[in-house]
């Protein structure tokens, strides 16, 4: 069947089988292997995309089913050179070691964050449940954490109009 | 590489166009919702439909909680996470809250659906139980019409329920009492596992005796309703050696077995007291004046 998809602001149609997964998808079909083809099973998270701005496990959610909404993608964080507050913080506070979790750690810290009207608001345990269906091998969690805060305290300067 | 077998694709985009899709697919068809519990099962060809009718864009025409004079109204595609924030659930049956507050994990429940986890009618699943402890109807539309089914007759045993082919669950109705209340406890070992055991209650209480009560135990056997433990309390005054009492009663009725997750003793055990705490915790939410 055919598909076209949304993905970080441009369609991309494909031709597909039905029971092609999102993650592939993006993977095999698109080339975006920014997102990480983790557990299989929808418990890791390292296969984390926004559907419509709110975190979803590529894995477990069809091709055709992405049809209807927009999909981002860790490689639509960075807009124009510039990397989000996100990756940012990621890079400020060490909050990766291998790497395997980090797009959809950085993925579901977006969503957190335009979630609320003020992030630094937000406290160490509504960062860490938000986190909460993804797991980093590494264990790296308080560093996820600390990156997750540095974002949220240096918000993207709103460009001039 | 966990792929499901191949399948046919339909995506409905109204609850008419799905009806009619399974009219006319029987029983080679498959809704699927949110996805989270059908597509795991797809890839473990524990399921293996010829076709998949996506009602991914019924979203909105099924997705919402109101009140509707003595009841509840939840559209089936309403999703895990607007059980959780909704304010509606929270103040009138709050043992959703308790429930969603330990449902899988916050990215699955962006996508999960109330309709997609009592269709799935997995006796550790957590809603059939919030469901049942709540006396819930469920309302089933075919192209021929609609049946209102209550918990006891749409939960059929693990993994069956009352729908037939052509139909789908399209709302859960929730009814309310004015002193009614109601609560769930849980164990589960880590985020997004299934439950050790947990247990849900409600109560309602009228002139000062307990005139309804719903209790369903979970992951502890195929019967999540528990009859003994709710017998044990009807018309009895509250009281905290009651809800031990029925508790122990439900425990001892149930049939958990002995799995990766813990003995079926200490699984007997542990209901037991979490069916004790959550009679509590509903009764504490009604301000009784527990003995």
């Amino acid at each position: 069947m055919q598909v076209t998809v949304n993905v970080n602001g441009r369609d991309h149609t494909r031709e597909v089988e039905p029971r092609t997964l999102l993650v592939h998808f993006l993977r095999d079909d698109l080339g975006l292997t920014g997102t990480h083809w983790g557990c299989d099973t929808s418990n890791c998270g390292a296969c984390v995309v926004l559907m419509d701005g709110e975190p979803a496990k590529s894995c477990t959610v069809l091709a055709a089913t992405a049809a209807g909404h927009e999909i981002r993608t860790v490689e639509g964080l960075e807009v124009d050179g510039v990397l989000d507050p996100v990756q940012q913080g990621f890079t400020e506070e060490h909050g990766l070691q291998c790497g395997f979790c980090t797009a959809g750690m950085m993925l579901t810290a977006r969503a957190l964050l335009d979630s609320v009207p003020d992030p630094t608001s937000l406290t160490d345990a509504e960062i860490r449940d938000a986190i909460s269906g993804q797991i980093c091998r590494c264990t790296g969690y308080a560093t996820i954490v600390r990156s997750i805060r540095w974002a949220a305290e240096h918000p993207k300067e709103e460009q001039p109009a | 590489m966990q792929v499901p077998a191949p399948f046919e694709y339909e995506r409905a985009t109204s609850v008419e166009e799905a009806l009619k899709l399974l009219a006319e697919l029987g029983a080679d068809a498959r809704l699927l919702a949110g996805g989270y519990s059908l597509l795991p099962m797809m890839k473990l060809r524990l399921a293996t439909p010829k076709w998949i009718v996506d009602i991914d864009p019924l979203a909105a025409e099924l997705g919402y909680v109101e009140e509707d004079g003595d009841a509840i109204r939840i559209g089936a595609m309403t999703t895990h996470r607007d059980l959780l924030e909704s304010e509606l659930l929270a103040g009138r049956a709050p043992i959703f809250r308790d429930a969603e507050r330990e449902i899988a994990d916050p990215v699955v429940r962006n996508r999960g659906t109330i309709g997609g986890a009592l269709c799935q009618a997995d006796p550790s699943e957590d809603l059939s139980a919030v469901c049942t402890a709540l006396g819930a109807e469920i309302v089933v539309r075919s192209l021929a019409g609609e049946r209102v089914l209550h918990m006891e007759d749409f939960y059929r045993g693990p993994y069956q329920t009352a729908v037939a082919d052509d139909e789908m669950a399209v709302e859960i109705r929730v009814p309310l009492h004015d002193r009614s209340s109601s609560a769930y406890e849980k164990i589960n070992r880590r985020v997004g596992d299934w439950a050790v055991a947990a247990a849900g209650a409600a109560l309602t209480i009228e002139d000062g005796v307990i005139a309804d009560a719903g209790i369903a135990l979970v992951a502890v056997g195929s019967e999540v309703a528990s009859t003994a433990a709710r017998e044990a309390l009807l018309g009895r005054e509250p009281a905290e050696a009651l809800f031990e009492e029925a508790a122990a009663a439900g425990a001892a009725a149930c049939t958990p077995i002995t799995d990766q997750r813990g003995t079926a003793a200490y699984k007997r055990h542990a209901v037991g007291v979490l069916a004790a705490r959550a009679l509590g915790r509903a009764a504490e939410r009604l301000a009784l004046e527990v003995a």
